[in-house]
């Protein structure tokens, strides 16, 4: 058996679960059962949406110490899960909430995990699963060793949750009890926040110039303005250029910054991390500049110069000026 | 306050990878190395809370002899003291491996708050951090872009990033580990004096425990194949500009 475990805020559950099915069904093949789990308190309707997948079972793990996330809650009551079902392999989506407790659940249960996968084979009758190293520059088949059960976490977006397969008929839905120390639970958490109202809305700009770390200073920032405005297009930044205060934090691009769709995406100098794409790609029409021609942005971008964007910048600038 | 910060060196970001002959793991010799990225942030964060807070910061590593590097370059930004788990064997090590080699060390320490950037550059597990709180017993809390020390009650609030632009404040008590987002404070790099201050400072030298093995094996590494056809625009810098913006607006039409 393959266990899920999905995940949800406030019964509302968390898009990128389907992926981590998605990636379940695909791991199990034919004949071996996929089960899900959703661990909270009220927990319902997030389940009664994954009941549509074709899977054995969708078990509610509800616990008052669940209601609002903590690694040390959430770790318990998947410890005991896991131990009761016994599956071969734990799937979850790669999200800022797996990233924080499924490696302590691993340590607990003293089983190996590989995160941010992307693909999965078969070879010799066991389980490949790709991963990104060295910032996407590579790929790497990682084979699992140990006992099962094997933890595994699937990039967000790497696997469609378009394809899940529906079952016939919903899957029936059970509740198992976690069994949590409310006393063990160290962490207290406070309600999740946003910062000041953002000043600058990149959603809905038509063009973004978007600049990363090849820009080398902050003075250069300015040749990344003067590109932007020769595009009649909005600047925005990946996150080093944020970190280092160059541009607003609000100009930041990615999972913990901005999403945008626009018509046009100019990437300047962006190595086109995983955080980052996630922001973009999306864009109707994407160019890459960079001087690493193996950079990653060229594998979303539809256009793109393998150059140094010193040199590229200004003759684009010119050229739009035309 | 007793604090130590993990640190990993890593090959440049710049650094071309190429495999070696097996074809399992890149050519360790070619590459030039620095120290990842978020411990820069974490190894900071330490300084300004022992500025705050008095105590001292020890930086703990595992690795190979080559890792001196980040260690010698952390005492220089101001670290007390090192604590090197060396072994050969440990300069591919994946995340839990490492975790496992520097938890009986690091055990015997006894630190009030234990700092580690979220993801390692190179090999990017983002598992180090929650796997050595759970093997040490402590609390954590990840991607942390604010830290507050309340001595007095023994506890720690710390502000987490969560996705899109959402944080939350947890509390906890310590001791505890986080592991630091980058961005979270204004990096200061080593001073001249620094540099020469570091030349005295102890670097402990640890064996790992015994029975260390890795359950994850790369079986193959390779360039991942492109998911897009990318038109590639070659030619001088004007060829290409006047090429792509004819694209632009002829053939993409979004200028
Ligand atoms: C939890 C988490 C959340 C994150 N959130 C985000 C996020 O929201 N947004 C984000 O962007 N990142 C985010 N990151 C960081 C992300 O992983 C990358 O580190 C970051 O996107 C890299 O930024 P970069 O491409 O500008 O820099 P680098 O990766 O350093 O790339 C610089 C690029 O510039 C090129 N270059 C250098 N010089 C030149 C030149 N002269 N001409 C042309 N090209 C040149 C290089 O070839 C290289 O490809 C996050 C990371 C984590 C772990
Ligand atoms: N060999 C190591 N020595 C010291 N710290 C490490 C080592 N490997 C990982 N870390 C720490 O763990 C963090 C996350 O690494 P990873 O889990 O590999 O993504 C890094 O930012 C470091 O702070």
């Amino acid at each position: 058996m393959i266990l899920v475990i999905a995940e949800q805020r406030n019964d509302k559950l968390n898009r990128a679960s389907w992926e981590a099915v998605v990636a379940a069904q695909q791991l199990a093949g034919e004949g071996i059962p996929v089960k899900v789990a959703v661990l909270g308190q009220g927990v319902s309707t997030a389940a009664s949406e994954l009941a549509q997948a074709e899977v054995a079972e969708v078990i509610t793990v509800e616990h008052e110490a669940l209601a609002s996330y903590t690694s040390d809650a959430f770790v318990q009551a998947a410890a005991g899960l896991v131990t009761a079902t016994a599956p071969a392999h734990v799937v979850f989506a790669h999200t800022y909430q797996t990233r924080d407790f499924a490696p302590a659940l691993a340590a607990r249960l003293d089983r190996a995990l590989v995160t941010d996968v992307i693909g999965l084979k078969v070879a010799e009758g066991r389980p490949l699963f790709a991963r990104p190293m060295f910032q996407g520059k590579l790929l790497a088949d990682v084979a699992l060793g140990g006992p099962a059960p094997h933890l595994v976490t699937v990039q967000i977006g790497a696997f469609r949750a378009d394809t899940v397969q529906k079952g016939p008929a919903p899957a029936p839905v059970t509740s198992a009890t976690a069994t949590i120390d409310p006393g063990t639970v160290r962490q207290t958490p406070e309600a999740p926040f946003q910062e000041a109202k953002q000043a600058v809305d990149l959603s809905q700009a038509e063009r973004i110039v978007a600049v990363g770390r090849g820009i080398k200073t902050q003075e250069n920032i300015a040749v990344a303005q003067q590109l932007a405005d020769a595009f009649g297009a909005e600047l925005a930044a990946s996150r080093p250029i944020c970190d280092n205060g160059w541009l607003p934090m609000e100009r930041q691009i990615g999972s913990s910054g901005q999403t945008v769709a626009p018509k046009l995406y100019v990437a300047v100098g962006i190595s086109g991390a995983i955080q980052h794409l996630v922001g973009m790609k999306g864009s109707r029409t994407i160019v890459a500049i960079n001087k690493d021609a193996d950079a990653p942005i060229f594998e979303v971008a539809d256009y793109g110069i393998a150059g140094d964007l010193f040199d590229v910048a200004p003759a684009l600038i010119a050229e739009l000026k035309k | 306050m007793k604090i130590a910060v993990c640190i990993k060196q890593v090959p440049t970001r710049e650094w071309q990878p190429r495999l070696n002959d097996q074809k399992t793991w890149v050519r360790e010799q070619d590459a030039s190395y620095e120290m990842n990225e978020p411990d820069a942030y974490a190894l900071e964060e330490s300084l300004r809370l022992r500025e705050q807070h008095g105590g001292e910061v020890v930086v703990c590593s595992a690795g190979p002899a080559r890792v001196q590097q980040v260690i010698r370059e952390a005492l220089a930004r101001g670290a007390d003291r090192a604590l090197h788990v060396e072994d050969d064997a440990l300069g591919a090590a994946d995340a839990f491996t490492a975790a496992a080699a520097l938890e009986p060390a690091m055990r015997e320490e006894q630190f009030d708050l234990i700092l580690t950037g979220l993801q390692s550059d190179d090999q990017g597990h983002a598992q180090f951090g929650p796997v050595l709180a759970e093997k040490l017993g402590v609390p954590h809390s990840t991607i942390i872009m604010e830290v507050q020390i309340d001595e007095a009650a023994g506890s720690l609030k710390v502000k987490r990033e969560l996705e899109g632009g959402w944080f939350q404040y947890v509390t906890m008590p310590s001791p505890a580990l986080l592991t630091i987002q980058s961005g979270i404070n204004q990096l200061r790099y080593a001073t001249l004096k620094g540099i020469m201050a570091a030349k005295k400072k102890e670097i402990r030298k640890v064996a790992p425990p015994a029975g260390l093995a890795s359950r994850l094996t790369v079986t193959a590494l390779y360039v991942p194949q492109k998911a897009k056809q990318t038109v590639m625009i070659g030619g001088s810098p004007a060829e290409a500009a006047a090429e792509l913006v004819r694209r632009l607006r002829e053939e993409a039409r979004v200028l």
